[in-house]
């Protein structure tokens, strides 16, 4: 798997903890939804925990773990299916600041639309990431500077600058 | 736009339409330009065809059954001269002389080529246009009423709206990956035009008790092999919340609409399986959740695209024309023009004409390059240089002063565009068909042709009256023909065409969707069978009955008599 942060390839800090294996002292780690409430129960105060979350999980039931997550990693099945990317807002609308990952195959083409919605990271195959190479994730962050929408994470909404221009 | 643009210096210049400020202009520009980068990495292998795909989609480019096809935005319908004048060189210069024009006020060509595509999106960039999200799973173009700003049943020109949601919807972070393709339509008149009870949303424009103007909010109607009509889903939303609204529709729909089925990911099946109130009570919810302010409705901004839309310089008329009064009878045929294709305007002396893209014989839609410039100095010279695409296919001159309507008779009529079956049994709406489409079951064009020849006798028509014939070549139903009055349905039986004819449907507030009226029938039959079924409305209607009020008030069984009838007499039907 490649990690992208700030449309750069990075080493991944997190580690994917299998179902069976045991919580361990230190580090951070990753574990599945089902896993959640026992891991904020018995986990070790010094490791990180972050959750792997389908897209269609209910963000209700996670507000509760939000305190003691660092990550949350919402998995897209297919690029096609933008289920993940409501599911970000809903989470930072919950209050989650810590680091949203998109784990699928996601495209270049979608970052705008994934950082948009409040995604930090993506986690894409080893496949893909060498079809779509670093420089097409660097230019799509910084090809698109302005939107129309308002409320969503993006380098300027239109209407604020048409705003500013009109106060000129 | 700058102070040099030749299309400043012309009369006429258009006045109510909006005008890109150096935001918008960027914006698309930077889409073309994200749109070559996509279409150079796809050549290069960067990207799949299964990957680029939906990003051709978005930029209005489909595959279809010999070339590729190019869908062009024309924003709720609205068109300058300037813009038709484009239109045409592109057609001349990347395609094969002619255009045409959609159900859904885009117009499509058909034989462009993948690698001249974004030098086509950039000359439409040049003149405010493009292809923007005219397919694919997002927010599709917006759509609304042709009459917007001069029929005089209007509440408020819907078209300020429509831009607003247009802005709103364009490469939305959040709604570009949908279940399925979304299609809004809004409407600000008594009588809808603009077809919102058969849109996955449709916009009312209402006033509320106070006298506010708001929406009615309409949501999972819909044509395709599952028809619905939609259903209210509020009353009454406040302009300064119909974004937030719309972001709550659209989330619930998002997170929702089902996506094991391609054929059930419309909102009208989310609707239909949870029901309308357990939808409601979702989007309240989520509606009541929301930080509204963070993205909130702006006024000022509403009022800044309002303000485009404002009425040209009229001339100050009596309300009827001497003139026309006069040449209505020494010229019998422009006489029938004027009075099949003209339709009241709210400003006295003018009139609302409909320039016919059906041809006795035609393909609906089609219109050649050299049409679309007889059409966009037709604009000019009679009508503040603004035209409107209609959802029946044909294009609008909203601004027509009822003195120069023989003039742009004779104008018209000499570019094979003065058909005057406005409304009438041979303006038929139809899909392209297996002619074009990779998705068609049967053959479209034909059979608008066989019928259209048919009833080539517009005196004929005149007296059937407005009744509205649609075609579509398979069940996702683009022709529109649940909706239709008469529908046709072609579908492939054991190796043939075969087509299913459906009668009492309905497109505006009062609308149903059509029976069937029995066994499907060949394509050499369809002409009889509609002539037929004409034949007996004409025997059985009242005094002023349109064919969908005979057809309410005596009842589908009947109509199904009559043709069983004619079936055993030899009629082969």
């Amino acid at each position: 798997m490649a990690l992208i942060s700030e449309g750069r390839f990075i080493e991944d800090a997190w580690r994917r903890l299998a179902d069976e294996e045991a919580l361990p002292k230190s580090g951070k780690i990753i574990v599945s939804l089902s896993r959640l409430e026992h891991a904020v129960a018995h986990l070790d105060a010094g490791v990180a925990l972050g959750v792997l979350a389908p897209n269609t999980t209910e963000p209700e039931p996670l507000a509760a773990a939000l305190p003691r997550l660092s990550l949350i990693s919402i998995v897209f099945p297919a690029f096609a299916d933008g289920r993940g990317f409501s599911l970000a807002r809903l989470i930072r609308r919950a209050g989650f600041t810590g680091e949203l990952r998109a784990s699928g195959r996601l495209l270049a083409d979608q970052y705008r639309h994934a950082l948009g919605c409040g995604f930090d990271t993506i986690e894409i195959p080893d496949d893909l990431a060498e079809r779509q190479d670093e420089s097409q994730w660097q230019a799509e962050r910084t090809a698109h500077a302005r939107t129309y929408q308002r409320g969503y994470v993006a380098p300027g909404s239109i209407l604020e600058a048409r705003r500013k221009a009109a106060a000129k | 736009m700058t102070a040099h643009d030749p299309s400043l210096a012309r009369p006429n210049t258009p006045v109510t339409t909006y005008r890109y400020d150096e935001f918008d202009a960027a914006f698309v520009r930077e889409r073309v330009a994200e749109f070559r980068e996509q279409v150079r990495r796809r050549l290069e292998g960067s990207l799949t065809e299964e990957e680029f795909r939906p990003f051709r989609l978005m930029n209005g480019l489909y595959l279809q059954l010999h070339a590729y096809m190019l869908r062009v935005a024309i924003p709720y319908g609205t068109l300058t001269a300037r813009q038709m004048r484009r239109l045409a060189d592109i057609a001349d210069k990347y395609d094969r002389g002619y255009g045409h024009f959609t159900t859904r006020q885009n117009l499509q060509y058909n034989w462009p080529k993948l690698i001249d595509t974004p030098d086509i999106l950039e000359a439409l960039a040049e003149v405010e246009m493009h292809a923007i999200q005219t397919s694919g799973n997002c927010i599709r173009n917006v759509t609304a009423d042709h009459f917007s700003g001069v029929a005089p049943d209007e509440i408020e020109d819907p078209r300020a709206t429509a831009e607003f949601l247009r802005q709103w919807s364009s490469a939305h972070p959040e709604f570009s990956f949908l279940p399925r393709k979304f299609k809004i339509a809004v409407t600000g008149a008594e009588h809808d035009r603009a077809a919102i009870m058969v849109h996955d949303v449709g916009l009312r424009i209402v006033k509320n008790a106070a006298g506010e103007v708001g929406y009615q909010v309409v949501i999972g109607g819909g044509l395709g092999r599952t028809p619905f009509v939609g259903k209210v889903l509020r009353d009454y939303v406040p302009r300064a919340d119909l974004l937030a609204y719309l972001e709550a529709v659209m989330r619930v729909y998002n997170r929702f609409g089902r996506r094991d089925n391609k054929y059930k990911a419309r909102i009208k099946i989310l609707v239909h399986e949870k029901g309308i109130e357990e939808v409601r009570a979702a989007v309240e919810a989520e509606f009541a959740a929301m930080d509204r302010s963070a993205f909130s409705y702006d006024p000022a901004e509403f009022e800044r695209i309002a303000g485009f839309f404002t009425p040209p310089p009229y001339e100050a008329l009596p309300a009827e024309s001497a003139k026309l009064r006069a040449e209505r009878v020494t010229h019998p045929a422009f006489g029938n023009f004027a009075e099949v294709n003209a339709a009241p305007h709210r400003v006295p002396g003018y009139a609302i004409v409909t320039v016919s893209l059906k041809p006795i014989g035609g393909i609906p839609g089609d219109a050649t390059s050299q049409q679309m410039r007889v059409l966009a100095e037709a604009s000019e010279r009679f009508g503040f240089g603004e035209l409107r695409i209609s959802h029946e296919q044909n294009v609008i001159l909203p601004h027509v002063k009822q003195d120069d309507l023989f003039d742009l008779w004779k104008l018209l009529d000499g570019a094979g565009l003065a058909t005057a079956n406005a409304g009438l049994v041979s303006d038929i709406i139809s899909c392209p068909g297996l002619d074009y489409c990779a998705l068609a079951t049967a053959r479209s064009i034909p059979i608008a042709q066989a019928i259209s020849k048919r009833f080539s006798d517009l005196s004929r028509q005149r007296r059937i009256g407005k009744l509205g014939i649609k075609i579509s070549g398979c069940i996702n139903a683009c022709g529109h023909h649940h909706v239709g009055a008469i529908g046709i349905l072609g579908l492939e039986k054991k190796g043939q065409e075969s087509y299913q004819i459906t009668l009492g449907g309905d497109p505006t507030f009062s609308a149903s969707i059509g029976e069937i009226l029995g066994p499907g029938v060949t394509a050499e039959q369809v002409p009889d069978v509609i002539e037929h079924i004409v034949d007996f409305y004409l025997a059985e209607r009242q005094e002023g009955e349109t064919f969908i009020e005979t057809w309410r008030r005596i009842g589908h069984a009947r109509f199904k008599d009559v043709l069983r009838r004619e079936g055993e007499d030899g009629a082969d039907i």
